[in-house]
């Protein structure tokens, strides 16, 4: 103490700034074995960083390199020939596909989660059974529900390789996803809300439709948008029971060809590469603009119910 | 004066955990009724049996009976009519994440009022009841959730009043407000008093002493005493209830 009160006076005495002798507390000078290990932790996340950033730029700008200079208007006809492999007809069918399963998975995964959740108890046996059905469902590969789609829809209920099987297939592969994310939305949903909704004499199903739901919307939402991405990507699950006819159906039990299934045939064709890579560009783009969408709905969403 | 709720011999079960022995109260008609006692003595529980709240409580058994202007609450009167005419105010502002106006018309909206006049008219006259409406006014499209903590209390009050029920039930209304919103929420009890007969928890000696007419003192389930709320505080007639307002246990 004394000494450093007189070096300090010393300091000032010799007409230099005020200096303080003591080492700044947050300075990095004292590296102990503590400091190395959390270095490398930095180092490690940093890289990983780096790595997840410099492998999506590469492909995206690989693809976009390859593929945007064969984006032609050409490619946006409407009808497909061998000649002009069209992806019009792929595009259509892809928002026709994307809307019909969502529609069927959206209505049955949304009112399995509320009954799940409003209609039985808390850590019931049945509603925890049913959960761990679905997060296993959800681990399956996309080929399995082909399989079964194409026994099902194609073969037993003779809907042959169409449109409607195609969906149906992916509603199913998707119901999990939705059913889940709306259950998590709606546990997430304060009690107080539904004690005073019943506390003011509402029945359950008003206290569901018009309290509860509503304020578990975006929740919804950021199901549907994960289920419209693997919706808009799936190819293997389309290839047995939605075919690869690359035209618009004329009813819903005609084969369909959807973006991702039109990529892998003319892929696997080997005849139109840089047609493939125009497609893949059209595909990205898709997806950005569908998951920006989403997000501006959910957004405008909330803020109309909360702000 | 006569009795609006009486509650006779009433055991509770929270499975095997007996909440309340044979409870034995009544509470009249334009009177405020305090439940006054230690965390965990059950006052909550009671007061949620009045408008069967504790039928969404799973394992919960009820023995006894609960009478409102003496018909069995449990087998001739409708939940969804008992809710409307016993209203409930929470320990914790529940507002719905909607608008003002939207949170005091859901109980008139529930109960089929759906002309828009009506419904305007209702919520100004419940707001104004529950001394709120000069501040809400002007935000009636807003959402209730960014109102302050005793403003979200009294909307509540609001949302309660507007089904016109005939009994208040009040648990721990207060808690989390602060002394301003308070007394504001304790003088708007007393004025609404003369419509309407009011259940209040409070584990605030002060508050029950000074808003209510009638007391209840609770302890480990059991009623251990109850009157008038002056003679509870100045000459009680149990050791346990002395000790309790004299401040030496709970
Ligand atoms: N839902 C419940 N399940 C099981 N026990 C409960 C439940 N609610 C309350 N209890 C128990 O019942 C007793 C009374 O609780 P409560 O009525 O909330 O007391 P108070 O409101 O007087 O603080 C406490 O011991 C509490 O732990
Ligand atoms: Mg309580």
């Amino acid at each position: 103490m004394v000494k450093r009160k007189t070096l300090a006076a010393v300091a000032v005495g010799s007409g230099k700034n005020e200096t303080d002798l003591r080492e700044p507390i947050n300075s990095n000078k004292h590296i102990s074995t503590k400091k190395i290990s959390s270095i490398m932790l930095r180092v490690l996340v940093y890289l990983g960083v780096f790595l997840t950033v410099a492998a999506m730029l590469f492909i995206v700008v690989y693809i976009l390199i390859k593929g945007v200079p064969y984006i032609t208007p050409s490619l946006f006809e409407f009808t497909y020939t061998s000649d002009n492999v069209s992806l019009m007809p792929a595009l259509i069918n892809t928002v026709l596909m994307t809307a019909v399963a969502l529609v069927v998975s959206t209505i049955i995964g949304v009112f399995a989660a509320i009954f799940l959740v409003e209609y039985t108890g808390r850590g019931n046996k049945f509603v925890s059974v049913v959960s761990l059905a679905a997060e296993t469902l959800s681990g399956i590969p996309s080929i399995v529900y082909g399989l079964f789609g194409m026994l099902f829809f194609v073969l037993y209920l003779h809907w042959g390789i169409s449109l409607l099987s195609g969906a149906l297939t992916l509603a199913i592969m998707t119901l999990p996803l939705i059913m889940r994310t709306t259950q998590e939305a709606l546990i997430a949903v304060p009690d107080a809300y539904r004690e005073a909704s019943f506390g003011l004499g509402a029945g359950p199903l008003r206290t569901v439709f018009k309290v509860v739901l509503p304020s578990a919307i975006p929740g919804i939402l950021a199901g549907i948008i994960l289920a419209i991405g693997r919706i808009v990507g799936e190819s293997a699950a389309l290839i047995y029971t939605a075919g690869t006819i690359a035209k618009v159906p004329d009813t819903a039990l005609d084969s369909t060809r959807t973006l991702a299934v039109h990529m892998y045939v003319l892929a696997s064709e080997g005849l139109h590469i840089n047609e493939t890579y125009a497609t893949a560009v059209i595909l990205l783009i898709l997806v950005v603009l569908i998951n920006a969408a989403s997000s501006a709905v959910a957004k405008r969403m909330t803020k109309g119910k909360f702000k | 004066m006569n009795v609006k709720l009486s509650v006779s011999d009433l055991d509770l079960y929270y499975g095997d955990f007996q909440a309340l022995k044979s409870v034995d109260l009544d509470m009249f008609e334009k009177e405020i009724t305090a439940f006054i006692g230690p965390s965990g003595c059950g006052k909550s529980t009671l007061i949620k049996t009045l408008n069967r709240m504790n039928d969404l409580v799973e394992g919960c058994r009820i023995m006894g009976k609960v009478t409102l202007d003496g018909e069995d609450i449990y087998k001739d009167i409708e939940v969804s009519t008992l809710r409307k005419r016993v209203g409930m105010v929470f320990q914790k502002p529940n507002p719905f994440p909607m608008s003002v106006f939207d949170n005091v018309a859901f109980g008139p909206r529930t109960h089929g009022v759906k002309s828009k006049a009506e419904l305007e008219e209702i919520v100004e006259r419940s707001l104004r009841d529950a001394a709120i409406f000069d501040e809400l006014k002007d935000r009636m499209k807003k959402s209730a959730m960014g109102l302050s903590g005793g403003q979200q209390q009294r909307l509540c009050i609001a949302r309660a009043l507007a089904v016109e029920p005939e009994v208040l039930l009040l648990d721990e209304p207060t808690s989390a407000l602060d002394p301003i919103s308070t007394s504001k929420i304790e003088e708007l009890l007393a004025s609404l008093k003369k419509d309407y007969t009011i259940v209040i928890v409070t584990h605030n000696m002060q508050q029950a002493l000074r808003i209510s007419d009638k007391t209840a003192f609770f302890l480990l389930g059991e009623v251990i005493e109850h009157g008038d709320t002056e003679t509870i505080f100045s000459l009680p007639k149990d050791k346990r209830t002395e000790d309790y307002i004299t401040g030496r246990f709970g």
